[in-house]
């Protein structure tokens, strides 16, 4: 093996932050439907198939370190955001509930959880995407210079 | 080498968490429902639930259910052959948590089957045959009408006394019952208020051992 230099051992260190976000998001979101046993509404459902892919992905891209990993995990990340922000808008109810797509099973504007009085799982969601296409575009900038 | 350590670690720690987490979490669960079975008993039991067993019975099953669930309908025979093998010693109660769409009527005709005496029969023959009156899902009422004069209920009166305002009481109790002890899913069992923690029926019959050997010491 050769000796990895410093500016590359950061960058793996960031992109192993960014799995880590997925992973403990995946964990969480699996912990909320199987121990909690909440059930997921379709929203929660599209976010997922943006998020569990992530995890492996991710992964890939650190053993060993391939900076082409940006572009694979980079629209995941940026679709399962659009979807994340939408549904904390339809949450907080700046998106009226009368235009949800959701009409069978569970709304998408049922409350399960309040941690801290005012963070809703679409908010934790919406913040574990953020946090991702964060390090992700940081990532790509690092890589670029 | 030290990366790969880092991310199995990583790993390691992420599944630790979970399982702790399941555990605390089904512990916390079962404690603040254990405190509702002492303080609460009727949460469990309503005067107008449907019990059978001996009333000395010291073993208490409620079990949340569904006519049109499948899995309810599967676990009909397991729990009367339990009931078999500790005579005397376990009260079924049955409560209802109509899920399915369309259950409400369902249970609707089944509380009326009671002004005719005949509801664990109806119960039963619901269960046997739920291939038949449920299609994907789907309770279809009408062919109940075919299959309950066999077992010698008025079919004219039954569709009288279903539409009776206090079956829509039992109903909506039940449900909120349901919520009150975290019932997402039918069957939905409890042992003396204990829940059952991970569903199966070996698990099911394990709970109801413990809970007479704890209540019938010989």
């Amino acid at each position: 093996m050769n000796q990895p230099d410093q500016p590359t051992d950061s960058n793996w260190m960031i992109l192993f932050c960014c799995w880590l976000v997925a992973a403990l998001s995946t964990a969480g979101s699996l912990f909320f439907s199987y121990v909690m046993e909440f059930p997921p509404c379709v929203l929660c459902w599209y976010q997922r198939i943006f998020l569990f892919p992530l995890v492996l992905v991710l992964a890939v891209g650190l053993f060993p370190f391939n900076k082409n990993v940006v572009k694979f995990s980079l629209p995941l990340a940026i679709a399962g955001w659009l979807t994340a922000f939408y549904h904390t808008l339809l949450h907080s109810g700046i998106i009226p509930e009368t235009i949800q797509p959701c009409s069978q099973g569970v709304p998408c504007t049922e409350e399960y959880i309040k941690l801290f009085g005012f963070i809703t799982i679409p908010m934790l969601s919406l913040l574990a995407f953020t946090t991702i296409i964060v390090l992700l575009i940081l990532l790509k900038k690092r890589i670029s210079q | 080498m030290k990366k790969i350590a880092l991310f199995a670690v990583a790993c390691c720690l992420l599944l630790f968490g979970f399982v702790v987490g399941n555990n605390y979490y089904k512990e916390q669960q079962a404690k603040k429902i254990g405190f509702m079975a002492q303080e609460n008993v009727s949460t469990f039991v309503r005067d107008h639930s449907m019990t059978r067993g001996s009333d000395d019975a010291k073993v208490y099953l409620v079990e949340f259910m569904d006519p049109a669930c499948e899995t309810c309908a599967a676990f009909a025979p397991f729990i009367r052959k339990m009931m078999e093998a500790y005579p005397g010693k376990i009260k079924l109660v049955v409560r209802y948590a109509p899920f399915h769409d369309g259950s409400e009527g369902i249970v609707k005709i089944l509380e009326a089957t009671k002004k005719q005496g005949k509801y664990w029969e109806a119960l039963e023959i619901m269960f046997r045959m739920q291939d038949y009156w449920v299609s994907h899902h789907k309770p279809q009422p009408e062919k109940l009408w075919q299959l309950l004069p066999k077992v010698g209920l008025d079919i004219e009166r039954l569709k009288k006394d279903m539409n009776d305002p206090s079956i829509e009481k039992v109903i909506a109790q039940d449900i909120a019952d349901a919520e009150t002890l975290n019932v997402r899913k039918t069957p939905g069992y409890f042992v003396n208020g204990k829940p059952l923690q991970t569903f199966g029926d070996r698990q099911l019959l394990k709970l109801v051992q413990s809970a007479i050997m704890a209540n019938y010491p010989n």
